[in-house]
């Protein structure tokens, strides 16, 4: 159900501020969403001055700094720093990004950063992801085959056949797409949402899966796959330049194709 | 109405570092999100004209159950929809109107399987805000030279 507010104890209150030492010369305002559970207070903003100067040019570099040199309380995950992991997806200033990819300067005044949106959040920036792992899980994400692979020798593809896995195969499952759409937020639990959609589509458009009407017949329903309304947002979100609107269109597209 | 449980609330239940337990927040959405970029902000639209829109029919019905009634019944119509605020209604009701179309046209598109790139959606969704106002004006225009 769309609920528009957020439940009492999500609530987000004031929070501290950290001046940025006397001296620094571009001085930038970080807005940090923190929950810390070991306290039984609301989520609050926190507000940390930096000294670009003295920052990297992305938007982690500038968590990284605040953990290592302002607080080191402040939780995020991160990994690669080169936008291969996944793993410091968040919303800055508005939009589902990777942190790691996003430059600071394409922020205008301060930079507002909350965990990915409508998500049970563990700590400051980190969601629990397990909800959509199950739904990942629940569209077996691998290669389904009878015919047994050829001796001494992979399953082969043409250039072509090959070629209709682009923009699929490089999804990292950041999940920046899904938790942008506002579809995604309101019935989650039963809406698979657009990176698990187009995950479902990189098998459907596989030319050695054999399960393509099995595949499709496991997302013919009111909610998994038709609670895509176009809008658009994950296309607009992915820091990969995917286009999960697409793939879910076209397997929209194929659900009419196979009534004849 | 009842709806069956929500998977999702199993997600909510934390712990903290002693072991206890500890309802998660969930994270801002709304609050926290760009709603106004083009992509939601076209859609959130289409959606209020449509509705806009179907309500506005009912000042049809009751101008076309007023016509069945008699003069007088008629005369009280034309009177509301000719003052100030009834032109305003209308007014509203046909930029309701020709938005809805135009973002279904839209709709049409992407279904057909065509215009999902960023680029073009960017500019699609540019086009049925400024045609939007163009035809709107436009319709009036033509009403107008036509009443009198």
């Amino acid at each position: 159900m769309a609920t528009f507010t957020l439940p009492k104890n999500s609530t987000i209150g004031q929070g501290q501020v950290f001046k940025a030492e006397p001296g620094a010369k571009d001085v930038r305002a970080f807005k940090i969403y923190r929950w810390d559970p070991d306290t039984g207070d609301n989520p609050r903003t926190d507000t940390y001055e930096l000294d670009l100067a003295q920052t990297g040019p992305m938007v982690l570099d500038a968590l990284i700094k605040i953990k290592n040199e302002v607080d080191s309380t402040l939780t995020f995950r991160r990994s690669c720093r080169e936008g291969i992991c996944g793993s410091c997806a968040m919303n800055i200033d508005g939009l589902n990004t990777l942190a790691c990819l996003k430059p600071i300067e394409d922020v205008k005044g301060d930079v507002r950063i909350s965990p990915l949106p409508h998500m049970p959040v563990m700590k400051d920036l980190v969601p629990d992801l397990s909800q959509i792992y199950a739904q990942y899980r629940s569209i077996e994400p691998w290669l389904k085959a009878d015919t047994p692979a050829p001796p001494d020798e992979e399953r082969r593809q043409s250039k072509e056949e090959r070629a209709k896995l682009d923009g699929m195969w490089e999804c990292i499952l950041c999940f920046c797409c899904s938790t942008s759409c506002p579809s995604y937020w309101w019935n989650g639990d039963r809406y698979l949402g657009p990176a698990v959609l187009l995950a479902a589509y990189r098998w459907i458009a596989d030319s050695r899966d054999e399960y393509t009407g099995e595949r499709l017949d496991n997302l013919e329903d009111p909610f998994r796959l038709y609670r895509c309304h176009t809008i658009m947002n994950c296309t607009r979100a992915c820091p990969k330049g995917l286009n999960p609107a697409e793939a879910i269109g076209k397997i929209k597209t194929l659900m009419v194709e196979r009534q004849g | 109405m009842s709806y069956p449980p929500d998977p999702r609330q199993a997600a909510f239940a934390g712990r903290r570092s002693d072991g206890t337990p500890v309802q998660r927040p969930l994270s801002p959405h709304l609050q926290a999100y760009d709603m106004l970029q083009m992509t939601s902000a076209v859609s959130i639209m289409c959606r209020i004209t449509g509705v806009a829109w179907s309500v506005g029919v009912l000042l049809l019905v009751w101008w076309l159950a007023a016509l069945a009634t008699g003069p007088a019944a008629f005369a009280q119509v034309q009177w509301f929809m000719s003052s100030f605020i009834g032109l305003l209604v209308l007014f509203g009701l046909t930029a309701a109107a020709w938005f809805h179309t135009l973002a279904g046209l839209r709709h049409l598109a992407w279904d057909a399987g065509h215009g999902f790139a960023l680029p073009t959606v960017m500019k699609t969704g540019q086009w049925v805000m400024v045609a939007t106002g163009v035809f709107t004006v436009l319709t009036w225009v033509v009403a107008l030279v036509v009443w009198r």
